[in-house]
């Protein structure tokens, strides 16, 4: 089987970059998707806020999804469901497994890798304790919920203020369970502010900063957890465990973008954002495979994953209407550092002389920063300095630098606050 | 209650506003830290009447392991929250379904509808 794009993921992502990629004159693309329908993680985020800041609208999850897959059907794009690719090869050969076709080998012209990411499990992050059963993922306990109709229990507590925790936090109250409290370690809270306000103070649900779980207890069935305070080291503080009776923990401890098949092809992989390394095409180290959503980073909105989607799929288009001989070596590559400050940036790579007009960086910071500065430096020279009133490690910022800005740069840039 | 903080929730910027009793003022607040208009409106109406979308699932009549997701089609008041979760505790559709059907119209008397957020057939 041949085709000339193949998208690994049918959710937020991967249907946007088909989607691109067919309005740029991509006739022939395959959408890959594992579950049983189109819209990924979406389908099961029931919750509504998304589609703010593209549609100016407030769409639940199904809703915001629902716009994409019409828009991949109306374009008659081939998609498969309940397909796994198993591996994928430098060469761009994908073996693919599905209970109709057997396994099968698919070669592309180009791949656009759009896997998402996955939770963090209890395993991650070493609770100590018995294991017994009542302890989810938050995004588990919701899909448990929200699209299979089990009720995951009936007094809870959730670890970690992630959005899909606090969001759980919720929904959990809604249905008919007493949430008890969510425990963050950090000193502050993981989430979006509107989740915060409208999940838990909404419902009268403790935040208890700077706290964490040390120990599960119960049998078959979980029967509590003690909670204690932590010190600015994240060091358990002696004195302060508390206990709390409950048949249910929801770990919302953090995501990490799902990268098994990105190894498997050998491209390389940041070890700051657990994504593929890659340049303002978003093409990773492999020529011909790109990578969007939160396979490349953790995003915070789905919005932002459709318009890095957009522009994978159109990246790829081009891509594939080149010549062998035009897709030559690209010059003046530059790399881009995270300084003082600053957790990760993105893209790792720009290729000055490729860019269409400007180049957009995507970042987070590594703490919470008031009135401070944010400067974009090469070989000891400013390049752009923008101030910010403050800044969170859990909210994405951007800076957008004019191409006239870095027709001068030949060396590494550096992202810093200052 | 003469001064009371809140974070406003209309956009992620998330803005502390501190909400005053005036009596002198229009709508009876004076309201400061906010950047925009929408956020001075939120804050008024979180004084007298706050609301929220309510988003939630039901049973499908035939069906074990697929829920329908439903949202009522503009905010209803905080406090029917719960009263609204019981209705839609009974409630059982049948399919086919479009996104954006009509299930109950003017739920628990909140002057919002019910309608499906997914289609499924």
């Amino acid at each position: 089987m041949n085709y000339d794009l193949v998208v690994i993921g049918g959710g937020p992502a991967g249907l946007a970059a088909a989607i691109s990629a067919r309005r740029k004159g991509i006739k022939d693309i395959l959408i890959i998707e594992r579950d049983r329908e189109l819209g990924g993680i979406l389908n099961q985020c029931i919750h509504n806020g998304f589609g703010l800041h593209l549609f100016k609208k407030e769409l639940t999850g199904p809703e915001y999804a629902k716009c994409f897959i019409d828009e991949v059907r109306e374009l008659n794009i081939d998609y498969k469901l309940n397909t796994f690719v198993l591996d994928i090869d430098d060469k761009k050969e994908l073996s693919v497994i599905n209970s109709r076709d057997g396994f099968f080998k698919i070669q592309a012209k180009a791949i656009i890798l759009a896997m998402g990411c996955r939770e963090r499990p209890r395993g991650a992050i070493n609770i100590p304790g018995s294991r017994p059963s009542g302890i989810f993922t938050a995004g588990t306990a919701q899909r448990l919920i929200n699209m299979e109709g089990y009720m995951v229990g009936k007094k809870a507590v959730i670890l970690g203020s992630g959005d899909i925790g606090l969001i759980m936090a919720r929904r959990l109250t809604l249905e008919g369970a007493k949430v008890e409290a969510v425990a963050e370690i950090m000193p502050y809270p993981n989430g979006l502010n509107r989740n915060i306000v409208q999940c838990l103070e909404d419902f009268n649900i403790p935040l208890l900063l700077e706290h964490t779980v040390i120990e599960i207890k119960g049998k078959d069935r979980l029967e509590g957890v003690i909670l204690a305070k932590v010190d600015e080291n994240r060091s358990v503080i002696r004195g302060t465990e508390k206990y709390i009776e409950c048949d249910t923990l929801i770990l919302s401890v953090g995501l990490i973008p799902e990268n098994e098949l990105s190894k498997s092809a050998g491209i390389e992989i940041d070890p700051l954002t657990f994504g593929p390394i890659v340049d303002e095409s978003l093409e990773t180290s492999i020529k011909g495979i790109f990578a969007c959503g939160n396979v490349l980073h953790v995003h915070d909105l789905v919005d932002n994953v459709t318009l890095e989607a957009y522009k994978a799929g159109e990246k790829a288009a081009e891509y594939i209407k080149k010549t062998s001989k035009e897709r030559v070596l690209k010059t003046k590559k530059v790399k881009l550092y995270p300084g003082n400050g600053i957790r990760y940036v993105l893209p790792q790579y720009v290729n000055i002389d490729d860019l269409d007009n400007n180049l957009k960086l995507f970042f987070r910071v590594n703490d919470i920063y008031r009135d401070i500065e944010i400067l974009i430096e090469s070989n000891g020279s400013l390049i752009k300095k923008i101030k910010k009133n403050q800044v969170f490690p859990s909210q994405m910022e951007s800076i957008t630098l004019d191409k006239k800005l870095l027709t001068e740069i030949d060396q590494e840039i550096l992202i810093n606050v200052k | 209650m003469d001064k009371i903080e809140k974070t406003c929730i209309i956009c992620p910027i998330g803005c502390n506003l501190i909400i005053e009793k005036d009596p002198e003022s229009k709508d009876g607040y004076r309201v400061s830290g906010n950047k925009c208009n929408r956020g001075l409106q939120y804050a008024i109406e979180e004084m007298i009447n706050p609301t929220r979308i309510l988003t939630s699932t039901v049973k499908i009549r035939g069906v074990s392991n697929k829920m329908l997701p439903v949202r009522t089609d503009r905010a209803i008041p905080k406090g029917k929250l719960f009263q609204v979760m019981d209705v839609l505790k009974e409630l059982e559709v049948e399919l086919p379904i479009k996104a954006g059907d009509l299930i109950i119209e003017n739920i628990s008397n909140t002057n919002a509808n019910l309608i499906a957020s997914k289609s499924i057939v």
